[in-house]
């Protein structure tokens, strides 16, 4: 399968290291991957502040770039929902690049629910000894049922035990701009989260997505807590040792 | 109501320094939803339920204008009225004309989110009529001259030692000595402070949770028996409702209410559920002389066809609000009108405008938890998203915001230029981080560093990188 990675525009600034471990994920599963070079963001930010041209105009962007792969694979939740779920709506009105972004969004994947959905991947040949707790972002929850798929992969992980977090599938607080636009109430969400994580009493948490995991870690940072962050594809690709957890000491 | 949505920020700030707010909103959080789960599991057609709910709701607003003249047909067959109120003034105005028709002087009313949004009791009040709230908490923030703060429970906000505070205070012939340490012994008082009030009251105002087209009838779901009290012993029972509560058929009722209580409050059933269907009739034990409906549009007509006419699918469950972690940190007041949480994101700036409650469909992280709970299928992150986008082409945000989005859509439409500039922004901020691997404080950033840390970059692009290791690969 020739597969393009969506690289995302968070994991291409702040963390690549997520974007080689789904390239070798990827790679395992068996498919050929692919970076195409003219991607830059989902047009997510100008789709959710209401301006849909530049929406629109990076969208566009996007269906160019992803002409022609079997399959387009984000690690990210958001960015595949964006363009799984939100593509074909915002190009509705547009009969002459509607059929190619229901084509690009039948075929666009959050990467473990495409290993686990798509490709049959059962397991994953990772180490790790840690008691971990899981966020369930919320887009790839929501919008693409993103659910099983990483505890049933992280369940093969040798020496990973999951300690499931109560309020896993309650928002973190990040929400894209809201964490900036309102930034009170994102506190109060992402505190709330902090005190769960801790709870748990767990040595790391992950997540699917990098947005949630920058926002978990900065507050778990800011309060002084030394629990591990990662994104979820780190830990099942076995590249925990290639970068220290987000937000850490190099 | 005077509406502050405008200052939603200030609301919400002041909402998250209240301790007693934040108390009661986290006893919220654990309650509504794990009582709607349990419920929802134990109805294992509840997802079809909500299908059949959507689509009752769709098609009786497809057909509107059918349904609302059936409607009145029914009720003038009944005995009834029903008065049409474009506005809230023309609501407002029938209410008194009804009420001076009678010669009445107190008024009992059971919970009406139309009563709210017209301001009727203020105007009540100022036209010698004392309007007497039944509902518990409508009761209390009734005494504590409060706006409701959620659709089910508006007195959601408090914590039952500040409701004996306020009982203590307005309850002044009562033994200041009792003991009010428990709920029962709250709900008690409330009970016997109410009963000669019922027995006094000229009107009774109920609101209305669905209004049948084929019999005319308004229904009525409560816990507290309160609202029979209010439409049955009075001479006059006036429904004050809005025109979107409408179903075709009994039958449509009785899905309605299955998702209703399920949704709200995890009941399989309210405990009371009345039928008003005319005034009483020759032979009849009880019941009101005059019954009037006071049909309430306010706007919503403007939405049907539109991109927020399946906004007028709510039922007013409340589920949204109680799933909604936004509402669950702030609470309802922070939303500055009648309506709060994800419902009232959607449906206020419809009913006030997007220049005052603009704040309300920005403040969502689109967590998606409020559509994926509503019993009726309300696309509430699509709609709320719609307002933005109002809100965007009416340059109604903030210069900085809209300059920000700008430039940053101007260089992600550049994917050569935006490269180099990541990674130019990476290496920089990599290196300055490469010791704490994160910032306390950043220019530009203070949104975020205010309240967490930025975690540095690694350095060097995603992209980049690849292109390194292609370049690598080829030469080998």
């Amino acid at each position: 399968m020739r597969v393009a990675l969506f690289v995302t525009c968070l994991v291409d600034f702040f963390r690549p290291t997520i974007g080689f471990a789904a390239v070798k994920l990827l790679e395992d599963a068996g498919c050929t991957v692919e970076v195409p070079r003219a991607q830059t963001c989902c047009g997510q930010p100008a789709y959710n502040s209401g301006d849909r041209a530049d929406a629109k105009a990076i969208a566009s962007q996007v269906l160019d770039a992803f002409e022609g792969y079997d399959h387009v694979v984000a690690p990210s939740g958001s960015c595949a929902g964006m363009i799984r779920r939100h593509y074909p709506e915002l190009f509705a009105d547009e009969p002459a690049a509607l059929p190619r972004a229901q084509r690009l969004a039948a075929r666009s994947w959050e990467l473990v629910s495409f290993l686990v959905d798509i490709c049959g991947m059962q397991a994953v040949t990772a180490r790790w000894d840690r008691e971990v707790t899981y966020h369930d972002a919320c887009s790839g929850l929501r919008e693409l049922g993103v659910k099983i798929q990483p505890r049933r992969l992280l369940a093969s992980v040798a020496g990973l035990r999951l300690r499931e977090l109560p309020g896993a599938e309650v928002c973190c607080g990040f929400g894209g701009m809201f964490c900036v636009k309102y930034p009170d109430i994102s506190d109060k969400m992402v505190s709330d989260k902090e005190a769960e994580i801790v709870a748990t009493g767990a040595e790391a948490v992950l997540a699917g997505d990098l947005g949630c995991l920058l926002n978990i870690a900065g507050k778990l940072h800011r309060r002084g807590q030394r629990i591990e962050v990662r994104h979820v594809a780190e830990v099942l690709a076995g590249t925990t040792e290639d970068v220290p957890p987000i937000g850490a000491p190099r | 109501m005077l509406a502050t949505s405008r200052t939603f920020e200030a609301n919400a700030r002041a909402g998250l320094a209240n301790d007693n707010l934040q108390r009661a909103l986290a006893l919220m959080r654990s309650g509504f939803p794990e009582r709607r789960r349990l419920a929802v599991e134990r109805l294992p057609e509840f997802e079809a339920l909500r299908e059949i709910g959507k689509s009752i709701k769709d098609h009786t607003l497809e057909h509107l204008d059918f349904y609302l003249e059936l409607f009145e047909e029914n009720v003038l067959a009944s005995g009834g009225r029903v008065h049409w109120a474009r506005t809230p003034d023309e609501a407002r105005a029938a209410v008194l004309e009804i009420c001076r028709s009678v010669d009445a002087r107190i008024v009992t009313k059971g919970k009406s989110m139309i009563a709210e949004e017209v301001g009727l009791n203020e105007f009540l009040e100022k036209n010698g009529i004392t309007p007497v709230e039944t509902d518990l908490g409508e009761y209390i923030i009734q005494l504590r001259h409060e706006p409701p703060s959620h659709l089910i429970a508006p007195a959601i906000h408090l914590m039952k030692e500040q409701v004996a505070d306020t009982f203590r205070a307005e309850h002044r012939t009562l033994d200041p000595g009792r003991s009010l340490a428990e709920a029962r012994q709250l709900c008690d008082e409330a009970r016997a402070v109410l009963r000669p009030q019922f027995l006094a009251a000229d009107v009774g105002i109920t609101g209305a949770n669905f209004l049948v087209a084929e019999t005319g009838s308004s229904i009525i779901v409560t816990n507290e028996g309160n609202g029979d009290l209010t439409q049955t012993l009075p001479r006059v029972h006036i429904v004050m409702t809005s025109l979107e509560k409408l179903v075709p058929t009994f039958e449509d009722a009785a899905t309605m209410l299955r998702l209703l209580a399920r949704s709200a409050t995890g009941q399989e059933f309210s405990a009371y559920t009345t039928v008003s269907t005319g005034p009483r009739r020759p032979g009849d034990l009880d019941g009101p002389e005059q019954y009037h409906v006071v049909l309430l549009d306010n706007g919503r007509s403007q939405l049907l066809g539109g991109e927020f006419q399946d906004m007028l699918r709510c039922i007013r469950c409340s589920a949204c609000m109680n799933h909604c972690p936004v509402y669950a940190a702030v609470g309802g007041h922070a939303y500055g009108w009648v309506y709060s949480g994800p419902m009232g994101a959607v449906l206020t700036p419809s009913l006030l405008g997007v220049a005052e409650a603009g704040h309300l469909p920005n403040a969502s992280t689109f967590c998606g938890r409020c559509e994926e709970v509503c019993p009726v299928k309300i696309p509430l992150p699509k709609m709320m998203r719609h307002w933005r986008e109002r809100e965007f082409t009416e340059k109604l945000n903030p210069p900085v915001y809209r300059a920000g989005l700008f430039l940053w859509a101007w260089v992600a439409r550049r994917p050569a230029f935006y490269h180099a500039l990541v990674e130019l922004a990476g290496r920089a901020l990599g290196w300055l981080g490469r010791g704490r691997g994160r910032f306390r404080m950043l220019p530009l950033a203070s949104g975020w560093t205010a309240v967490r840390d930025m975690p540095a970059p690694e350095g060097r692009s995603f992209h980049s990188l690849w292109a390194a290791r292609q370049k690598g690969g080829a030469a080998k």
